[in-house]
């Protein structure tokens, strides 16, 4: 008689199962929570400080009340030049890390001085951009210096963003364009590029959401000053921005309302980071309601 | 090798000889012959992994866009070398369609994944364009059922009707050649019923190559049936006689499932 074996799960494996699910819960809720006191923490102390007249107003230097209208202009104005100078060369890099060198020792060794460059702390951005562009150059603390020492700090990460949103896209997508008669550059700008748009554009918001909050390199690079004229587009000018406000005047010191000029910067910053994240989803959504699948193209 | 014997009204237009197929050191094909004709269905059967999906990928060298192949031996269409005889790739992809395995319509609409072939040939009309659309899901037997919904995404469509549309926006670049791998795998029995008739239809003026599991669907589509083990070809011959009377032993245990 063949014996009747009977598959018992046994019960630890169920109790350790919901072990875990509760565990991650936890950890997932603490890190929310995390996040809701510090960003509660800022907008609290920020909030009675944000108003029409805080937000126009040209900052003081001694006296109360100032606003920070130079600043949110340097900060706008320096991520889109960064951003202009490093979305075409990660772009490329990208596109040609991930379609055009061959599998070996070269990409290996392109991924590795990439992600290097990513791991570098701005802090050494900061200074070898003092060290070339204001120094060397001869360009001391402008937009123009601070907008290509960003751009340093951008490149690594659109490129590797570029890398693996192509690298995503199925293969069965570019043999389908390769089998109609596609070169491989109609195949790359018609087919791997507008499906890997989502992921690049989702890369480049979260870079431009990092730029925009940076401080070091730009308190070497583009410096504590922001221009008396409003607004300023000269690329030759110095261009203090919130998050170098932020930090240049509680250490300063000269400001009477340093503590709430800073309260009111910090929000402002965190503010518009949460726009811009809110910002990426809505797009991505949207995109993938239009398409069933998450792609960008029609 | 063995030829088919039955007089052949159709001229050839694809020609294969002593054809070997390698990935690095390993080898997938070895002496391969045969002569495929036009306006003819040409089944390709075997067990898996026997290498008949690669050979068909070898007829629009499509394997190159991924990884770096070795193709010894000659592979003509029209008498010309697929390889060396200075056919530009590209050119060649145009004229020598393909269906996958696995219906992969581009994420766009019903409309612009037919004109997207077109389009890279530089149509850029509009009635044109419409023309060349209508056209090829006619040809696909697919007009009906998208006519009003053209500007949707085609990847709402169900499996069949992704397949057929693989296969309008293959014949909207004009193909001479279609080649078909495995393309109702994924399938089932009425759409995989819908694909075989549209096969049939399609032969009146193209030269169809087809990798099919499905010894019964070899048996209802295709006009010739070749029978690969191994990576090399073990019998071809028409059809009918493949599956009532094969010569080589080895096929008849195939085709009667005694062994693959």
């Amino acid at each position: 008689m063949t014996p009747v074996l009977t598959f018992r799960r046994s019960r630890t494996s169920k109790f350790v199962d919901r072990l875990m699910r509760g565990v991650l819960w936890g950890l997932a809720i603490l890190f929310v929570l995390v996040l809701v006191v510090f960003v509660g923490a800022i907008l609290k102390q920020g909030w009675p400080v944000l108003n029409l007249g805080f937000l126009t107003k040209m900052p003081e230097t001694l006296d109360a009340g100032g606003g920070i209208k130079p600043q949110i202009f340097n900060s706008l104005y320096l991520v889109v030049l960064s951003l202009g100078l490093s979305l075409p060369v990660g772009l490329g890099a990208g596109v040609y890390m991930a379609e055009y060198a061959g599998k070996g020792r070269m990409l290996n060794f392109l991924r590795l001085c990439i992600e290097t460059l990513a791991a570098t702390p701005s802090i050494v951005l900061a200074l070898f951009g003092m060290i070339v562009f204001v120094q060397a150059m001869g360009w001391s603390f402008s937009i123009r210096s601070g907008a290509l020492t960003l751009a340093l700090l951008n490149i690594p990460v659109i490129t590797r963003v570029t890398e693996v949103s192509l690298l995503a896209v199925p293969r069965e997508l570019k043999e389908a364009s390769y089998g109609l008669g596609a070169t491989k550059l109609q195949t790359i700008l018609k087919v791997t590029l507008p499906y890997a748009a989502t992921g690049i554009l989702t890369g480049l918001v979260l870079t431009a959401g990092r730029a925009f909050g940076e401080s070091a390199i730009l308190v070497f690079t583009a410096g504590t000053n922001a221009s008396a004229h409003f607004p300023d587009f000269r690329l030759t000018v110095p261009g203090e921005t919130l998050s170098v406000h932020l930090w240049y005047v509680t250490s300063d010191g000269t400001l009477p309302d340093a503590r709430e000029i800073a309260a009111g910067t910090a929000a402002v910053v965190i503010l518009v980071l949460l726009t811009l994240n809110l910002l990426v989803r809505l797009v991505d959504r949207a995109i993938r309601r239009r398409t069933r699948s998450g792609l960008f193209s029609t | 090798m063995l030829t088919p014997t039955l007089p052949e009204t159709k001229p050839i237009k694809l020609s294969v000889r002593n054809m070997a197929f390698s990935y690095g050191t390993k080898k997938v094909l070895d002496g391969l012959s045969m002569d495929i004709h036009a306006e003819r269905v040409t089944a390709i059967i075997g067990p898996s992994g026997c290498g008949k999906s690669t050979f068909l990928k070898c007829f629009n060298r499509i394997h190159e866009v991924s990884s770096t192949v070795n193709v010894s031996g000659d592979m003509l269409i029209d008498g010309v070398d697929i390889y060396r005889g200075g056919i530009d790739e590209v050119d060649l992809r145009r004229r020598v369609g393909m269906v996958f395995q696995k219906p992969n319509p581009f994420p766009k609409s019903i409309y612009e994944n037919v004109a997207f072939g077109p389009r890279l040939f530089g149509v850029t009309d509009r009635s044109s364009l419409d023309g060349i659309v209508e056209d090829a899901l006619r040809k696909a037997a697919l007009w009906d059922e998208v006519k009003d919904r053209l500007k949707e995404s085609a990847t709402g469509m169900s499996g069949g009707q992704q397949q057929r549309l693989c296969i309008a926006r293959a014949l909207a670049v004009n193909p001479e050649v279609l080649l078909m791998d495995e393309p109702c795998s994924a399938l089932d029995p009425i759409a995989t019923a819908k694909i075989e008739d549209l096969i049939t239809d399609l032969k009146e003026n193209l030269t169809i190559v087809i990798v099919t599991h499905n010894m019964q669907q070899a048996a209802r589509v295709s006009d010739y049936t070749a029978f690969f083990w191994l990576g090399r070809l073990v019998e071809m011959d028409l059809t009918e006689r493949i599956f009532t009377t094969p010569r080589v032993q080895m096929t008849e245990d195939y085709i009667t499932g005694r062994f693959g």
